[in-house]
C-alpha cells in the first residue's frame, strides 16, 4: 500500500486512491441477503403472486423498494459511501436530470385535455 | 500564456511509428484524433452526396430523379449521418482529441485505450447502422418517431441499434475529456487559465455523458417493441408514442449543444487570435458555456408543441427555452466586443469565423421565433424549421469545424495550406449557404411543409435558387478537401506558431512529439495575453 501511495503521488494522482476503504466480506454477505430479502418482498407484494393490493400505491411500493436496493449497492458494493463526496454530487447529478426528465413527463402527461374524435 | 517548452527534434507524432496497424492499434490522442478526422471526412462526403440528390430532386416539381420512397431514404440517411457521424463527433472527437492535451499541457487523455474504443465504437456502429441498407433501407426520418418507425417493414433495428453503439462512442469520449480536465493539467494551469475550447469541451462532455443513455434506452426500447412486441410507444398495444417524442429529444436537443459548445469554444481561440487581443469576458463566456449546457436539460418539449403534448407543458419550455438566449446572446457579444480595436488578420480561420458569428445569429434568433408557441404552430414542420437548423448545425459547428481545421492545420501537419483558396472556399461556402437556406425561410413562411417529395408549382424558383446555393456549397467543399490534400502533401513548412497565438499548443513543435512537450509545461499566466 506505501508503495503504490509513492507511486500514484509520483504521477500527480495521490489524492484518493491511497485511502481506499476495505469493506469486510462480512458487510459484503449482509448486504447480499438485504438484497436477496428485498428481492423476496418485491415478488411477496407483487399482485399477481400474492394477491397484495394497495391501489394505486403498488408502482410506489415497488419503486422503494428498488431504491432501497439500488441505494445498497451504490453506497456498499460501488464504495460510494466511503468515496470522495465528490462522485456523491456527481452521482445525484445523473439522479437530478432523470427526475427532469421524468417530471416534465409527467407534467405533460397529467396536463393533457382528452378530446373525444369526431372523425 | 507562458511556458517553458519547445521540442527541437525531427520525431513527430506522425513518424513515431510506422504502418497501418500502428495506426489502428494507436493510443496516441493525435493519431486517435486523425483517424476519427479522416472517418467524420468520409461519412460527410457520403451525407453530402445524399443531400445533392436530395436537392436535385427538388429542382423541380414532381419526379426529377427518384421516386417518393426512394426520396424518403436518401432524407433518412442524409440525417442520420449527418448528425450521429458527422456533427456529433465532429468537434469532439476529431479537434477535441488532438488539441485539448496539448491546450492544458498534458501527455494524452486520461484513458487512452478508452479513447481508441471510442473510435472503433464509432465505426461499428455506423457499420451495423449501414447494414439497414441491405434490409430494405430505413425511411423514417433522423428522428425515428413512433409508431411509424415500429411498423415500418424497413431496417429500423439496424439503424437504431447503430445509434445505440454509437452512442458509446460519444459517451466515452465525453468521460475521457471530464477527468482529462480534472487529473491532467499541466503544473498553473488553474481552471481560470484554461482555454475557452476546453471549456466549450468540458461543458460537451457533461452534456454527453448524462444525456447519451436516455437516447441509447430509447432506440433500445424501439428495437425491444419491434422485434418482441412490447407496448411501450406504439398505442395499439397501449403505448404513448409521444413518450417517444419526450425520451428522444430529451437527448437529441441537449445534442445540438454538443454540436454547438465546441463550435463556439473554437470561435473563441480564432477570434481573440486572429484579432491579437485579450478575449473580452473571459469568465463570462466560460460561465455561459455551463450555462447553456445546464438550460439545454429543460427545453426538449418545444420540439413537440404540435405533437399531443399539453399546452400547461408547452407553456413552460416555450418560457425556458427563450432562456438560451442568454448565455448564447453573452458569447455573441463579448466575441463581438473582442473584435473591437482590435488588429484583426483577415486569414481562412478568421473567416470562417466571422461566417459563424453572422450565421450562428440568424440560426439562433430564428430558434427564439420557433420557440414562440403561437408562432410554431403555425411555422412547424414547414422549410422555415430546416432552414433553421441547418443555420445553427451547418452555419454554426461545420464553419466552426472549417475555423478549426484551417486554424490548427499548421500544429496538426507540420504544413501551411493555400491561403487564396482556402478563402475561395470560404466564399463558395458561405455565399452558397446562404442561396441554399435563406430561401427555405421563405418557403417555410409560404407553408411549405418539410420532408416532402413534392411541391405545388408556386414553389419551383425558389426551390431552384435553394438547390443552385447547394451545388455551390458542394464545390466549396470539393475545393477545401483539395486544399487540405495539397497542404499535406505539397504545403510549406510550417513554424510552430504561424499564427503569433498564445495557448499552449503554439509553444511545441509543429506537428508535435510523441509525448506533445519536449519538456512538461508550467503555465504561468492566462490563455489570451495580448494586450
Amino acid at each position: 500500500m506505501a508503495q503504490n501511495k509513492v507511486a500514484a503521488e509520483a504521477h500527480g494522482h495521490g489524492d484518493g486512491h491511497a485511502g481506499h476503504h476495505i469493506v469486510p466480506m462480512s458487510t459484503y454477505v449482509k448486504v447480499l441477503f438485504a438484497l436477496l430479502a428485498l428481492t423476496a418482498l418485491t415478488v411477496a407484494v407483487a399482485r399477481p403472486v400474492s394477491g397484495f393490493d394497495a391501489g394505486i400505491f403498488n408502482t410506489l411500493i415497488a419503486f422503494l423498494i428498488a431504491a432501497v436496493k439500488a441505494s445498497l449497492v451504490l453506497g456498499i458494493f460501488m464504495g460510494l459511501k466511503y468515496d470522495k463526496k465528490l462522485n456523491l454530487a456527481i452521482f445525484f447529478t445523473g439522479v437530478f436530470f432523470l427526475l427532469v426528465m421524468l417530471l416534465f413527463c409527467l407534467l405533460d402527461i397529467y396536463t393533457r385535455v382528452h378530446v373525444q374524435s369526431t372523425l | 500564456m507562458s511556458a517553458t517548452a519547445t521540442a527541437h527534434t525531427n520525431d513527430n507524432y506522425l513518424n513515431h511509428e510506422k504502418g497501418l496497424w500502428s495506426w489502428l492499434t494507436t493510443l496516441d490522442h493525435k493519431r486517435i484524433g486523425i483517424m476519427y478526422m479522416i472517418t467524420v471526412m468520409l461519412f460527410f462526403f457520403i451525407g453530402g452526396i445524399f443531400a445533392m440528390l436530395l436537392r436535385t430532386e427538388l429542382i423541380a416539381p414532381g419526379r426529377t430523379i427518384m421516386g417518393p420512397e426512394t426520396y424518403n431514404r436518401i432524407m433518412t440517411y442524409h440525417g442520420t449521418i449527418m448528425v450521429f457521424m458527422v456533427i456529433i463527433p465532429g468537434i469532439p472527437a476529431f479537434l477535441g482529441n488532438f488539441v485539448l492535451p496539448l491546450h492544458i499541457g498534458a501527455k494524452d487523455v486520461a484513458f487512452p485505450k478508452l479513447n481508441l474504443v471510442s473510435w472503433y465504437c464509432l465505426i461499428v456502429g455506423a457499420l451495423v447502422a449501414f447494414t439497414s441498407l441491405f434490409y430494405n433501407g430505413v425511411d423514417t426520418g433522423w428522428t425515428f418517431y413512433t409508431p411509424y418507425s415500429i411498423r415500418t417493414q424497413t431496417g429500423v433495428t439496424f439503424m437504431v441499434v447503430g445509434a445505440f453503439i454509437m452512442g458509446f462512442s460519444s459517451i466515452l469520449t465525453g468521460l475521457n475529456f471530464i477527468v482529462t480536465v480534472h487529473k491532467l493539467r499541466a503544473p498553473g494551469m488553474t481552471f481560470w487559465r484554461m482555454p475557452l475550447f476546453v471549456w466549450g469541451l468540458y461543458s460537451t462532455a457533461i452534456i454527453q455523458v448524462l444525456a447519451t443513455p436516455v437516447l441509447a434506452i430509447t432506440l433500445l426500447l424501439i428495437a425491444c417493441e419491434r422485434l418482441l412486441g412490447v407496448g411501450i410507444f406504439d398505442p395499439t398495444l397501449g403505448g404513448d408514442p409521444v413518450l417517444f417524442e419526450h425520451f428522444f429529444w430529451f437527448y437529441s436537443h441537449p445534442a445540438v449543444y454538443i454540436m454547438i459548445l465546441p463550435a463556439m469554444g473554437i470561435i473563441s481561440e480564432v477570434i481573440t487570435a486572429f484579432s491579437h487581443k485579450t478575449i473580452f469576458g473571459y469568465k463570462a463566456i466560460a460561465f455561459s458555456s455551463i450555462g447553456i449546457a445546464a438550460v439545454s436539460f429543460f427545453v426538449w418539449g418545444h420540439h413537440l408543441f404540435v405533437a399531443g403534448q399539453s399546452e400547461v407543458a408547452g407553456i413552460i419550455f416555450s418560457f425556458i427555452t427563450m432562456l438560451v438566449g442568454v448565455p448564447t446572446a453573452i458569447k455573441v457579444f463579448n466575441w463581438t466586443a473582442t473584435l473591437y480595436k482590435g488588429s484583426i488578420e483577415f486569414k481562412p480561420p478568421m473567416l470562417f469565423a466571422l461566417g459563424f458569428l453572422f450565421l450562428f445569429t440568424i440560426g439562433g434568433v430564428t430558434g427564439i421565433m420557433l420557440a414562440t408557441i403561437a408562432l410554431d404552430v403555425h411555422l412547424h414542420d414547414t422549410y422555415f424549421v430546416v432552414a433553421h437548423f441547418h443555420y445553427v448545425m451547418v452555419g454554426g459547428t461545420l464553419m466552426a469545424i472549417m475555423a478549426g481545421i484551417y486554424y490548427w492545420f499548421p500544429k496538426i501537419f507540420g504544413r501551411m495550406y493555400s491561403q487564396f483558396w482556402a478563402r475561395i472556399t470560404f466564399v463558395l461556402i458561405f455565399i452558397g449557404f446562404n442561396v441554399t437556406f435563406f430561401p427555405q425561410f421563405i418557403l417555410g413562411a409560404m407553408g411549405m411543409p418539410r420532408r416532402y417529395y413534392d411541391y405545388l408549382p408556386a414553389f419551383t424558383a425558389l426551390n431552384r435558387i435553394s438547390s443552385i446555393g447547394a451545388y455551390t456549397i458542394g464545390l466549396g467543399f470539393l475545393i477545401a478537401l483539395g486544399v487540405i490534400l495539397q497542404g499535406i502533401f505539397a504545403g510549406e513548412k510550417a513554424p510552430a506558431n504561424p499564427w503569433g497565438a498564445k495557448t499552449l499548443e503554439w509553444t511545441t513543435a509543429s506537428p508535435p512529439p510523441h509525448d506533445n512537450f519536449a519538456v512538461e509545461p508550467i503555465v504561468t499566466a492566462g490563455p489570451y495575453e495580448y494586450r
